[in-house]
């Protein structure tokens, strides 16, 4: 069954446009990659998915629904999370809070529930707590839950923002180039950390990347956009000697 | 447990002032009078807070909501004030304070449905002019005196009343903002685009704040009405925010603790320094040019935390 499913999706603004009538299928345990020279628009597809931007026609279908004009948090709530190209983490907020918020949307009592703080809110606020500290220790992070988010080195915030979107228990992962700026070492952690997260979650990922070693590495299936079109779909094999690809990235063959 | 004892902080601070409002007569009217504005302006810097310093919207119209709070209370109280002695009397003043916070609360929805699209100064501007619109159209209604003022209001607000109310809105707030469902209010202020992406309802908290920091403002209006029994529009001109928005930025934003030190501070200085009479205003200006120099974060600003101030004192700085 496809989680998601991108139906002739297209955005413009004014006369550019940045997607055109895109087709995409993504099965609920998929990895999928989306790569693609810069400015193809793939950080354009992902803002139509998580609601920041509403396709100017086409359809956006999760979870057998039609998402279009649904609000970013109700999308959150239907069950895609996001990370960002640069790092948004809550930066006065600590690495606990941060994932706090996550867990915001589930909550059972509201604004007068948390003034009055009667007995369900403080049960509530244990099993958040409990949650939370579960989640960070599966991602090794319980040793700096008190630390500022901002504080720690880059491949921990990095992670702290996939553990972030992780709680707020999504079918769908958009990981919006999550090894920029890593060094080596940060990038074999992360493929690992991505396949661990996809295994023990069961849940589908598609992500955006630059860096071959990892689309490679990690996708079973990639799809290539080049000026808002997708011009090649397949195994991390069949893009890699894919003509178009190749064109797309390296110029035309001069003969 | 620490989060049950809230509560008891909450029964004991309301208990505290019923216990000093017996002996309210005993102390020297001045300072007095002076106690009573130092808790009045701590209801209306920490609500502010909630939306300037929690929330991160930027209003300058909290002189608005205080006189809307004000004004409403005043004609509920006045409308109902029979001759003494009537045992239901001890109810007007809490009527009187909740219907004036209710006004001034939807008064926070009407304009923050609108104004809350906009960012940081355009909405600072838009705030303003709300506040200087309320000052206006009250001065040119005649049933409120116009801009005569409202006289006779009853003198009902006393020391139990108002520090009650202090401890109440200390307690929300830091309720509110301890729990999962106020640290939604942090993701706004601090990052709007990934607190979406977390689920959060952006507008919803940005106008929940509003009208929260609005009620309260609404609240401490009318406690100020009933202390000195007469109001005019002037009062609650936009120097009355401003001055509001200098405690909750001297206490530093986001920080309770922080903004009822300001407050209480920047209530006493200009009193304490009337000895000095036309020099005054310029050494208190100047005080706020000094902090806002040499701690632009405010005295206990968001990024303080004792954790870590405790931690810089136990090891040497970290070379990068």
């Amino acid at each position: 069954m496809n989680i998601l499913e991108l139906k002739e999706c297209c955005m413009k603004f004014g006369g550019l446009t940045a997607v055109s009538e895109l087709n995409v299928e993504i099965g609920s345990t998929d990895l999928v990659g989306m790569i693609g020279p810069n400015g193809a628009g793939k950080t354009t597809v992902f803002n139509m998915i998580t609601g920041i931007y509403q396709p100017t026609s086409g359809s956006v279908v999760f979870d057998r629904q039609e998402i279009n004009d649904f609000r970013p948090y109700e999308i959150v709530a239907a069950g895609i999370a996001r990370t960002f190209q640069n790092i948004r983490l809550f930066p006065n907020l600590t690495v606990f809070e941060n994932v706090q918020v996550s867990l915001n949307k589930s909550l059972k009592h509201g604004f007068s529930h948390s003034i009055l703080q009667l007995k369900n809110f403080h049960k509530e606020e244990h099993s958040v707590r409990e949650t939370i500290m579960e989640i960070l220790t599966i991602f090794k992070l319980e040793g700096v839950k008190d630390e500022l988010a901002t504080s720690l080195p880059y491949g921990d915030q990095r992670r702290v923002e996939i553990v972030r979107a992780i709680a707020t228990k999504p079918k769908l992962l958009l990981l919006d180039e999550p090894a920029a700026g890593m060094n080596p070492t940060e990038k074999v952690d992360l493929m690992r950390l991505i396949k661990s997260v996809k295994e023990q979650f069961n849940i589908a990922i598609l992500l955006i990347e630059h860096d071959m070693k990892v689309v490679m590495g990690i996708c079973e299936r990639i799809f290539v956009l080049d000026y808002g079109v997708k011009i090649a779909e397949g195994t991390p094999g069949q893009i890699k000697n894919n003509p178009k690809v190749i064109e797309a990235y390296l110029g035309e063959v001069v003969s | 447990m620490k989060t049950y004892s809230s509560k008891l902080y909450l029964f004991v601070a309301i208990l505290t002032s019923l216990l000093v409002s017996f002996f309210q007569d005993e102390i020297n009217p001045y300072y007095f009078q002076i106690i009573i504005y130092i808790g009045i302006n701590i209801i209306l810097a920490t609500s502010l807070n909630l939306i300037n310093g929690f929330a991160g919207q930027f209003s300058l119209g909290h002189a608005g909501f205080m006189s809307l709070g004000a004004y409403t209370a005043s004609l509920v109280s006045s409308t109902l004030h029979a001759s003494s002695g009537n045992p239901v009397d001890i109810l007007i003043l809490p009527l009187a304070l909740l219907l004036g916070g209710a006004v001034a609360a939807l008064a926070g929805l009407l304009v923050g449905i609108p104004t809350l699209r906009l960012k940081g100064d355009y909405l600072a501007i838009t705030t303003l002019g709300f506040g200087e619109i309320i000052r206006v159209v009250i001065q040119n209604l005649n049933f409120l005196g116009g801009a005569r003022g409202f006289t006779g209001i009853p003198k009902l607000a006393n020391f139990f009343w108002v520090f009650s109310v202090v401890s109440i809105v200390v307690f929300a707030i830091s309720n509110l903002i301890n729990s999962t469902y106020g640290k939604g209010f942090l993701a706004v202020r601090d990052d709007e685009i990934a607190a979406q992406a977390m689920g959060i309802n952006t507008t919803k908290y940005k106008v929940i704040a509003f009208i929260t920091g609005a009620f309260f403002a609404g609240i401490a209006g009318g406690l100020y009405a009933h202390f000195i029994s007469y109001i005019n529009p002037q009062q609650f001109s936009f120097i009355k925010s401003i001055e509001i928005v200098v405690m909750v930025i001297i206490g530093g934003m986001g920080s309770t603790v922080g903004v009822i030190i300001a407050a209480i501070v920047l209530t006493i200085l200009p009193e304490a320094l009337r000895g000095i009479a036309e020099y005054r205003m310029v050494i208190y200006s100047l005080m706020l040019v000094v902090i806002m120099i040499s701690r632009p974060q405010g005295l206990f600003g968001k990024s303080f935390r004792l954790k870590e101030l405790v931690a810089k004192f136990r090891r040497p700085p970290m070379s990068a």
